[in-house]
């Protein structure tokens, strides 16, 4: 009997001392801000890991996702025989979900992963707690440039996704299936409100500080692994990094949405 | 920090930004600069699916946005008070009749704006008297159905 209890109160035992311990890394991070020195250069360092060399890729995909959706809505549409609507289908949902929820998953992969490895490298090779050794605050050192640097290149990138997205719908719909190129516009802009363009941009941020405090926690703890030591647990820190951000990203744009909409 | 990844990062920033920018002043009709216009008020007795944000035509063109619906109750009758956001400057006869009109059949609602013909102009923040309301089509196919028409 005790054992049945067991089993069921384990892994509750566990979540809840994994939330809290990504809480406390959080309000460390974010409280590290004010303190951390030289945090603007390190803050540049990041963007330019985290933005500048995303944007390429970030570009790619919205462009391919914009014409898929003027594809898509195109043939959804001309059943209805309301073709004019193409310009609020792509817009709407890129700005709403797509360009926000893709961003995010996609800077996951890009960037969210080679974070966990960096810093899950520098703890099993002892450099943090070198850090630490020489009064240098590792959290204010390795996380708060990577917080601010998201919070700034998130919203960014998702502004990109979502314009080079509707450029993407005009390819298919205007270009390729000869739509009427005025009513395209016209429909982008009278469906598309400061509301949904605003919560667009929130949840950027959101998922950015999401996505960067999981995987900065994940390198950082990469030694506290139960399942494995030393390289492979850094492999696996960065696999559950990857798996935990994304599952958050898609409940947490839930949780926005149904408190927005 | 050499100079190439800091002009890395001033060209994502920069394409980062002109995004925002067309996406909230474009698309968000954010109005920044926009201080042309007047705004007028017609009283309706329905404006079924007239939702906020929506056209106003004159003669098929568009001139302005509805800016809000409200309410209003008097002793008789209930009424819909719509404020008509213009936005361009013109000068509207006292007898211009707005009524709401459906862009196709199934189409979005807006409200169209016919000027009259009388000497005297509408001041900024009247009310516009001779209104058409909302054309309810179950009730039209209603009444020809079960011999309302004469």
């Amino acid at each position: 009997m005790t054992h049945f209890f067991a089993a069921l109160g384990r892994p509750v035992w566990d979540a809840l001392i994994f939330m809290g311990s990504v809480a406390i890394f959080f309000c460390q991070g974010v409280q590290q801000t004010v303190a951390s020195s030289r945090i603007v250069q390190r803050t540049l360092r990041q963007i330019h890991v985290i933005g500048s060399q995303s944007l390429f890729l970030i570009v790619l995909i919205s462009l391919f996702c914009g014409m898929v959706l003027g594809l898509q809505g195109y043939y959804t549409l001309i059943k209805f025989g309301s073709v004019g609507f193409l310009g609020s289908v792509v817009s709407l949902s890129l700005i709403r979900e797509l360009g926000p929820v893709l961003t995010a998953i996609m800077l996951t992969g890009r960037a969210g992963s080679s974070m966990t490895a960096e810093i899950g490298v520098m703890r099993i090779s002892d450099q943090i707690d070198a850090l630490d050794v020489m009064d240098i605050n590792s959290v204010s050192y390795l996380v708060s440039p990577r917080l601010v640097a998201s919070v700034i290149s998130f919203p960014l990138l998702t502004a990109v996704f979502d314009v080079v997205g509707i450029v993407g719908g005009y390819l298919t719909g205007v270009a390729l299936l000869d739509m009427n190129q005025g009513a395209y516009f016209y429909r982008i802009s009278s469906s598309v409100t400061m509301t949904d363009v605003g919560c667009g941009f929130l949840k950027a941020v959101v998922f950015g500080l999401l996505v960067t405090t999981v995987c900065c926690h994940q390198g950082y703890f990469a030694d506290k692994r139960r399942d494995s030591v030393g390289p492979e647990a850094v492999g696996n820190a960065t696999t559950s990094a990857v798996v935990i951000a994304c599952v958050l990203i898609l409940a947490a744009d839930y949780v926005l949405t149904s408190l927005f909409l | 920090m050499n100079t190439n990844r800091y002009a890395a990062v001033g060209v994502f920033v920069l394409i980062g930004l002109l995004c925002v920018a067309y996406m909230t002043i474009k698309l968000g009709k954010m109005e920044v600069f926009n201080d042309k216009g007047f705004e007028l008020k017609a009283s309706f007795t329905n404006v079924s699916g007239l939702r906020v944000g929506a056209d106003i035509e004159m003669a098929g063109v568009p001139v302005g946005k509805v800016a809000a619906i409200d309410l209003v109750h008097t002793q008789t009758q209930t009424t819909a008070l719509v404020t008509l956001r213009f936005e361009r400057d013109m000068e509207l006869p006292d007898d211009t009749i707005a009524s709401v009109r459906t862009a196709g059949l199934i189409g979005d609602k807006f409200i169209d704006v016919a000027p009259g013909g009388s000497e005297e102009l509408l001041e900024a923040g009247d009310t516009i008297v001779d209104t058409e309301p909302a054309l309810d089509l179950g009730s039209l196919i209603g009444k020809y159905a079960f011999g309302g028409v004469k």
